[in-house]
């Protein structure tokens, strides 16, 4: 909405860690070729038994509420009204589409026969029992809906760029031609800029219909993603194994998505050199307990109301990472029931850290280590299937680090102090 | 501003939960209907005499239909056998032998159970894993499968399996012969060539008769349990054995099939799409509300901002 309260950085885009980053990259999609040429098996550690593998497990399941921070800032600015975290929107709604897309691809890369994705759109084919389609359905809507609530910081770009290396790159192809630039193509590109000028105000006014379905999407896939396991029943863990799988979904998404944006916020505060959004952050922090304290007391509830809390305190193999999990997240939130932590960076950063942690565990618990097809069965992804991974989030990251140097999606600095200090902070770093 | 937003959002959350124990509750009141008429097969083990006349019968008869191929053993140097290790991307029907001692064991064929609420054909997202209403055969359709591999995490048996090998995978499993034997010869392959009739092809009202007549005949032979009569559901493929079932790779099941329960959920959330319209309709009262009673101020420079643009738009023209 408001374009100007968004800035785009003025660094180098080739940073040593853009090209640490491209080459992992490019590591990742030269494994995936092989994927395809050999099959999913020469890659990767999935078996009969554990058809779903780290791919789906962080990709899609945790990659998906590790990008839900677009969603959890959209209800919080929209729908509980806190517009002065506006300015911290547009980049978690960016990583949230970046981490969409990429879950969506990765989904592709896991398929065995993608080339029939297309009977998602065909109504004979539809499946209405199978939470998979609702899941496919309303990612793909999902992923769309975030591109255009990412179209105005493109628009504002197009807008507003004079087109100069790309004006450069003609008039040096045509000084090889021995020729002038045509004026025709000057045109054109303003052409386009009046579309783009056109288009934004229009969008601006039926952008809050978007951001409202992308409110809607998220808190309808997020508890399918729980849904998916409701069928498992007699390969879950009985630690996990619950019809209240859709709502701990729904609220441990929630709660990720916060803790993200607060990680995210620090941590390109701190690599691109900008003052702490300390303020915001802690308002963010206070909402985080009592989501946590909601979730947690829903697992222990169920946990008693189907007798198996001695299971979960038995210390076996799946106890622990009950444990584990438990620890990871309550500890997080006791940390940020204290205003004086809640005021410090530093105990902010380890806080959603630990939440973050405990929360994607979940997903993992429920989606891979308290998963048991039965004997005789055994997984740990293979070296190339785990460079695969790490190749998608490399992209993730990478196409984070350059479109925000290319578009305005950070928070503008106000006063000229900061300012300042941004500019130093980049002259550093070039 | 702040409490009776805080008081919308948890209503927001609310509305979820309600939805999520409505379906709990209604989890109960439908109760799907056995059909057995529909036709299954019989494996009486005691019979078996472990000749694995089925499984070659199975691979010749659906090879090409069913993309299967021979397997070979990791000691099997030369290519002599066809030795698959258990089901798989190249095998539909299988002979094992279980040994509790030297002296007792028995031999135990796997294939796929034909559920009557198949969980696989309730989680394919689209519609390739079919059940039959008539014939009751649950079959794979490969040119609407992607590949997602939930009817593999779905099947309590582990029946499904994917051809991880291969470029071009699909799923395999048992359709009772459903485009190759059965229209020819009314039979499954396996059922047609079994020398001691320890398989039985038939309908599965049949099949029960049969079994509970072989219990009543010779009660000291077998255990005193059909399976896959009540399991799940209830199965179109039934066993009877001398041994107990668990220790035969035939896992302890509840009655009740997951299908139902984990349907339930997902209809009562999104029954008539009531539910996500009014989450729709209610969160774009309470935004566009928001927006309008909202900061007076952030409303100007809302407007400010979106005139702005267009200004330097025209500057530079």
């Amino acid at each position: 909405m408001g374009n100007d309260e968004y800035q785009k950085l003025n660094t180098r885009i080739l940073t040593p860690s853009f090209c640490v980053l491209l080459t992992l990259t490019l590591i990742g999609f030269a494994l995936m070729a092989v994927r395809f040429i050999k099959g999913i098996g020469a890659v990767s550690n999935m078996s009969d038994g554990y058809p779903w593998g780290i791919w789906i497990t962080y990709d899609v399941a945790t990659g998906t509420a590790i990008a839900c921070g677009g969603y959890a800032m959209a209800i919080l600015v929209y729908i509980r009204n806190r517009m002065h975290y506006h300015p911290m929107i547009r980049s978690a709604i960016l990583t949230s589409m970046f981490g969409y897309g990429l879950a969506g691809f990765s989904v592709m890369v896991d398929v065995g026969r993608p080339w029939n994705a297309y009977n998602f759109f065909i109504p004979s084919h539809w499946q209405a029992n199978s939470a998979m389609f609702e899941v496919a359905l309303c990612v793909m809507a999902y992923t769309t809906v975030l591109i255009i609530e990412f179209m105005p910081a493109i628009l504002t770009w197009i807008e507003r760029t004079e087109w100069r290396t790309l004006q450069h790159l003609l008039n040096k192809l045509y000084g090889r031609l021995g020729k002038p630039a045509p004026e025709h193509l000057a045109d054109r590109l303003e052409g386009v800029k009046e579309i783009a000028a056109w288009l934004k105000p229009r969008l601006d006014k039926a952008l809050i219909f978007i951001i409202v379905l992308g409110i809607t999407l998220p808190t309808m896939h997020q508890s399918s993603l729980g849904s998916l396991l409701l069928i498992a029943s007699t390969k879950l863990h009985p630690l996990w194994y619950t019809g209240f799988l859709p709502l701990l979904f729904l609220i441990n998404c929630v709660y990720i998505g916060y803790s993200i944006a607060i990680l995210e916020s620090v941590i390109s505060c701190y690599a691109f050199k900008r003052p702490f959004e300390t303020a915001e952050l802690a308002g963010l922090a206070r909402i985080i307990p009592w989501l946590t304290v909601i979730w947690l007391s829903v697992v222990v509830g169920d946990l008693a109301w189907r007798g198996q809390l001695a299971a979960a305190v038995s210390l076996d193999f799946y106890s622990r990472f009950f444990l584990l999990e438990f620890c990871l997240i309550g500890g997080g939130s006791l940390l940020l029931f204290s205003g004086r932590k809640r005021a410090s960076v530093r105990w902010l950063f380890v806080s959603a850290v630990l939440i973050v942690l405990g929360g994607a565990l979940y997903r993992f618990n429920v989606y891979l280590i308290g998963f048991n097809p039965g004997k005789g069965w055994h997984y740990f992804p293979a070296l190339a299937e785990l460079l695969i991974t790490v190749g998608i989030v490399a992209f993730e990251i990478l196409g984070y680090q350059v479109l925000v140097k290319i578009l305005p999606v950070l928070p503008r600095l106000h006063t000229r102090e900061q300012h300042e200090a941004a500019g130093h902070g980049a002259a550093e770093k070039a | 501003m702040r409490k009776p937003s805080r008081r919308q959002f948890l209503k927001i959350m609310g509305v979820g939960g309600a939805a999520l124990l409505a379906g709990r509750r209604a989890a109960a009141s439908e109760e799907h209907h056995v059909n057995n008429e529909t036709l299954g097969m019989l494996y009486d083990a005691t019979k078996c005499v472990g000749c694995k006349a089925c499984m070659a019968s199975c691979k010749r008869v659906n090879g090409d239909y069913g993309s299967l191929s021979y397997e070979r053993a990791p000691f099997d140097s030369d290519g002599l056998w066809d030795a698959p290790q258990d089901l798989s991307g190249s095998t539909r029907t299988l002979i094992k032998l279980f040994k509790e001692s030297e002296r007792e064991w028995s031999y135990v064929k796997y294939s796929c159970m034909h559920c009557q609420k198949p969980s696989c054909v309730s989680v394919c997202p689209v519609t390739a894993m079919t059940r039959d209403p008539v014939t009751g055969i649950v079959d794979y359709n490969k040119n609407a499968c992607i590949g997602c591999r939930y009817c593999q995490v779905a099947c309590a048996f582990t029946i499904p399996k994917f051809q991880w090998e291969k470029a071009i995978p699909q799923i395999v499993k048992c359709d009772l012969c459903k485009n190759t034997n059965l229209p020819k010869k009314g039979i499954s392959a396996c059922a047609e060539v079994c020398p001691t009739g320890a398989i039985m092809f038939g309908k599965r009202k049949d099949l029960l008769a049969e079994a509970n007549k072989r219990l009543q005949e010779h009660p000291g032979t077998y255990l005193d349990h059909i399976y896959g009569e009540k399991e799940l559901g209830g199965t179109n493929h039934l066993y009877l054995a001398a041994m107990q079932f668990n220790k035969l790779g035939l896992p302890v099941l509840k009655t009740e099939a997951p299908a139902e329960f984990s349907e339930k959920i997902q209809h009562t959330i999104y029954k008539g799409f009531i539910a996500p319209v009014a989450l729709y309709s209610t969160l774009c009262f309470i935004a566009i509300k928001n927006m309008r009673n909202g900061n007076g101020e952030h409303k100007a420079e809302h407007d400010a901002t979106t005139d702005k643009p267009k200004e330097d738009g025209d500057g530079k023209r």
